[in-house]
């Protein structure tokens, strides 16, 4: 099965290069000036000494974190993405701006032997289940059209604003995915699957309507560097956790709660992670070094091609961090009116304050002490109707009218 | 008549070929099309090209001592003067500006030596986007030396002709004297080349001459139908302090005129909140020589984050959040100063980060009594508190104080936070960037129904569609014409319609169809049908063959 896919994987590849191609140079002309425009732009900015303001040209952060599929088996890709969730929020990005999607309940799944935890490293030592972890899209929620309408932002009027990506030309954006995946394509929840044509199309209709400024992806999947080939958006970097033809393999199991907890390149990208702080100045250089082949047995690529900074000077709290840029007030207006005052309260002591009671709703003494009510008879209803009147039609049909003399 | 076996297979094989050509495959095209609505394409493709006219309307006056009666009789009426300008090599933008001479030679306003300018004397009232310049004589009193223009609250501004003019000189060479300084004028108090180019930031990454351009876009919060302010007090130690500000009052009083002078703008709500035990998460040194803590710039950049965790937001809409933040700092940790980059003071101790909000610490240590009892009762003074954030609530809205050009003296803007021609200034630059915006939405969706040809496109979507490009083409005339409120009101209505179009939840191209699946489908239904109709066909041609080789 797995080389049919690939054949077909082949034939659209040649049947749809020429549509990727013209969609390229349709851009060029704009990416091309605009390349121009920067590099001046960034070599001026080189000569000054003008500090962070203007080294990366971001005001906030977000982060879309998606764990893809469901068993208990997968407990690891949960962890992958908790794990991930955890660094960056203790880096700065807040719940607001975290968009999390998990595919199954780990936590309170019915074969967690430790309920509410989900731990990271063997020995139990890490639970990346804290308190305060907020889940946007769960269970089976988490979907690929779900997926697209939070990057493209095609979201019904009714979806609260946790559950909206709501970045705009000042944005960075972190996505991870992590899953279940093959050549070209990423599979969700054992049903469907998304397929690198269409990630790269949502980013590009994110690029048309500004929505981020710059964009770090990165998929610790099977073959994960196939879902970034068809990336042709600028300012996005990708980094994969192995290339095409290769299986990201998982760390190590925890004989206590019986399934692997973590992939091996989101193991080694969290204890790298652990290490950076606020103010730390790590760079892309270094994430670029996680996981060697000698730990990851895969081998991690990534690709920065359409990136148009250098990755040596993009700091790491960039992309997972929340750094803000603060500018000191440096002038103030002098008011000199009085406060009006506010006329709708009647004046001063008369305000009538309504008397609250506490509406018992849960009334406990009842509920224990509470004896048998009586019970009104009702006639039965349709389904024991229906089963009577069928046990009688066979009766009868069994043994005739002329029989029940018999019987009775 | 009977016919032969092989004459009825034959006319068989035949009728069902034509069934399935003629009735069959009309049939599956129509029931398999996706409905796509009308799009104005062409409309659409003539917008794209974004050449934009901007007309400022200037009235000159010029006073007693300025011009002789015989010139001022061949004063021309009215004189325009164009000037164009490229950006990024696809757009072009036309600066048209109309010159209405008219000699008014009213002095007697001029007459005190106060500073007060005749708009306070109720002249008539310039309407938006007009501006009124008077030319008084280089030896007037009512400017200071070193100052040759003033600009007013309203829409007025005070030039002074410069010495070279003092003997009496003809007329053109005044004009051509006054042509570039009222210019320059207009580009401090209407439009310039930098702001229009800051304001098509989204199409165009330009590369300015100064920081404060970048910092300038980058700060101010994008164009937005809607924002929301929410104002906060923090307080971490109530123990020690039991605050009260008057908030509903203060807002009232200070902040909702500004807000309503900028309703064209946009809508604002406003909220508030008090927040206890929240920490700042930095820690403050103590500084000796000023026995009081300080924070120093470098440690504010995270202050923010550990207190943005803790802030609610209005969960109903999406439009941007301006966050103002009031710190009274606990009693171990007071007086809290905040200290600049070379460690100077900041008189208003508070700092504001690009297009989040602002940040205030209020020292409260001051009012303890000689033997405090904790918790102390402290009023806020609001009215400080309030012109700080007004600052910092103008900074963050777009509204430029950008060093003026050296000469000029600018009057500091009134009560409500906003001079007139700052409005005027706010209302240019969004415009332009109503309209590039929604052209560029307008030309990305048009370029992206063309290429993915599986999307349905509903009705409602061609309709917002034609609304939006019907206000553009509204907006642009406006603009060109010189009405500066409508121009903004139909922009606003066309981001609307085309940010409506374009978020459109039916618009999802959810399922990417490769041809080769599309194979995969029809193969296994048509073929079985296709091949005895085409063997049979096959061998009727053979055996016609045949027959006439015979």
């Amino acid at each position: 099965q797995e080389f049919s896919c690939q054949i077909w994987g082949i034939f659209f590849l040649k049947k749809t290069f020429k549509g990727n191609l013209r969609n390229y140079w349709n851009f060029l002309p704009e990416g091309f000036i605009n390349t121009q425009l920067f590099t001046r732009f960034l070599s001026r900015i080189s000569q000054d000494s003008a500090g962070q303001f203007f080294s990366s040209g971001h005001t906030n952060n977000w982060a879309v974190l998606v764990c893809t599929s469901r068993f208990w088996f997968n407990y690891r890709h949960v962890a992958n993405t908790l794990s991930v969730y955890r660094s960056v929020k203790r880096l700065g990005i807040p719940d607001s701006h975290i968009v999390l999607m998990l595919a199954d309940d780990m936590a309170c799944n019915h074969r967690n032997p430790k309920p509410a935890t989900v731990f990271s490293h063997k020995n139990m030592e890490l639970n990346v289940y804290g308190d305060d972890v907020e889940v946007d899209y769960r269970g089976y929620e988490v979907t690929v059209e779900n997926f697209l309408r939070v990057l493209t932002g095609r979201l019904p009027p009714s979806t609260p604003r946790s559950k909206r990506l709501l970045s705009d030309d000042r944005s960075n954006i972190l996505i991870y995915l992590t899953g279940h995946g093959g050549n070209g394509f990423l599979k969700f929840q054992d049903s469907e699957e998304i397929s690198n044509v269409e990630l790269a199309d949502a980013f590009e209709q994110m690029w048309q309507k500004r929505r981020y400024n710059e964009l770090l992806f990165i998929i610790d999947t099977c073959q994960g560097a196939s879902m970034y080939e068809r990336f042709y958006s600028p300012n996005l970097m990708a980094l994969a956790s192995s290339q095409v033809g290769e299986d990201s393999l998982s760390h190590q199991p925890d004989l206590a709660i019986g399934v692997h907890l973590m992939d091996r390149y989101t193991f080694y990208l969290l204890e790298f992670l652990e290490d950076i702080h606020p103010a730390s100045k790590a760079n892309m250089n270094d994430l670029f070094k996680v996981c060697p082949k000698s730990q990851c047995v895969s081998t991690p690529g990534h690709r920065t091609d359409l990136f148009l900074r250098d990755p040596g000077s993009v700091l790491i709290t960039d992309f997972f961090g929340s750094v803000r840029k603060v500018e000191i007030t440096t002038e103030a207006i002098d008011l000199t009116d009085p406060i009006k005052e506010v006329e709708e309260r009647p004046a001063n002591g008369d305000v009538h304050k309504e008397m609250h009671s506490y509406v018992d709703q849960l009334p406990v003494s009842e509920i224990i002490h509470q004896k048998p009510k009586q019970k009104d008879w009702h006639p039965p209803d349709g389904f024991i109707l229906g089963l009577w009147t069928l046990i009688l039609l066979v009766f009868f049909q069994t043994y005739g009218v002329k029989h029940l003399r018999h019987i009775f | 008549m009977f016919l032969s076996e092989r004459r009825r297979g034959q006319l068989a094989a035949l009728s069902i070929a034509a069934v399935v050509i003629i009735v069959g495959v009309p049939l599956w095209w129509r029931t398999t099309e996706t409905y796509r609505a009308w799009l104005p394409v062409s409309q659409i493709k003539e917008l794209a090209k974004l050449q934009l006219q901007l007309s400022a309307d200037v009235e000159v006056v010029f006073a007693r001592g300025t011009v002789t009666p015989e010139q001022q009789k061949k004063v021309p009426l009215t004189q325009t003067q164009e000037e164009e300008r490229a950006i990024d090599g696809d757009l072009i933008i036309l600066f048209l500006i109309l010159l209405i001479r008219n000699t008014k030679l009213e002095s007697k306003f001029f007459s005190c030596h106060v500073l007060f300018l005749p708009e306070d004397t109720a002249l008539s009232e310039s309407p938006c986007g007009s501006l009124v310049v008077y030319v008084i004589p280089e030896s007037s009193s009512l400017l200071p030396e070193d100052v040759n223009v003033y600009i007013g609250q309203r829409r007025t501004a005070l030039l002074r002709i410069g010495p070279q003019m003092r003997v009496g000189k003809t007329l053109e060479q005044l004009l051509a004297h006054l042509e570039p300084r009222i210019k320059q004028v207009l580009q401090v108090m209407s439009f310039s080349h930098n702001d229009i180019t800051a304001a098509l930031s989204d199409r165009v990454r330009f590369s300015p001459d100064n920081k404060e351009s970048i910092a300038d876009s980058m700060r101010a919060f994008k164009s937005s139908p809607g924002y929301e302010i929410t104002f906060s007090l923090l307080n971490p130690d109530p123990k020690s302090h039991r605050l009260h500000w008057d908030i509903e009052g203060a807002v009232q009083t200070y902040i909702q005129p500004l807000l309503t002078k900028l309703s064209p703008v946009a809508n604002f709500s406003i909220d508030s909140q008090t927040l206890y035990y929240t920490m700042l998460g930095v820690n403050p040194r103590f500084d000796t020589s000023r026995s009081a803590y300080t924070l120093n710039a470098d440690s504010l950049a995270h202050v923010i984050n550990p207190v943005e965790a803790r802030l609610g937001s209005n969960a109903a809409s999406s439009n941007p959040v301006l966050n103002f933040l009031l710190y009274v700092p606990d009693a171990q940790h007071s007086p809290l100063y905040i200290q600049g980059r070379k460690k100077q003071e900041v008189p208003s101790n508070a700092f504001h980060s690009p297009r989040w909000g602002g940040i205030m610490v209020y020292n409260v240590n001051g009012f303890y009594g000689s033997e405090p009892e904790f918790p102390v009762d402290i009023n806020i003074d609001m009215a400080k508190v309030m012109g700080v954030f007004l600052a910092q609530l103008r900074l963050l809205l777009g509204v430029q104080s950008s060093t003026p050009p050296p000469g000029f003296l600018v009057a500091r803007c009134g009560s409500t936070g906003l001079a007139d021609w700052e409005l005027d200034r706010l209302m240019w630059s969004r415009s332009v960037e109503n309209v590039a915006t929604a052209t560029t939405t307008i030309t990305s969706l048009a370029q992206l129904l063309d290429q993915i040809g599986n999307i349905v496109i509903n009705d409602n979507i061609a309709q917002q569609v034609s609304s939006a490009v019907t206000s553009l083409q509204l907006a642009v005339a406006e603009l060109e014409a010189g009405n500066l409120g409508f121009a903004l009101q139909y922009s606003k209505e066309a981001i609307l319609a085309s940010e409506k179009a374009f978020f459109d939840p039916s618009l999802l191209h959810l399922l990417y169809f490769p041809d080769d699946q599309k194979f995969a489908i029809y193969i296994p239904l048509f073929l079985p049908m296709c091949v005895p109709i085409l063997l049979s066909l096959l061998k009727i041609v053979s055996e016609a063959r045949q027959r006439l080789e015979c």
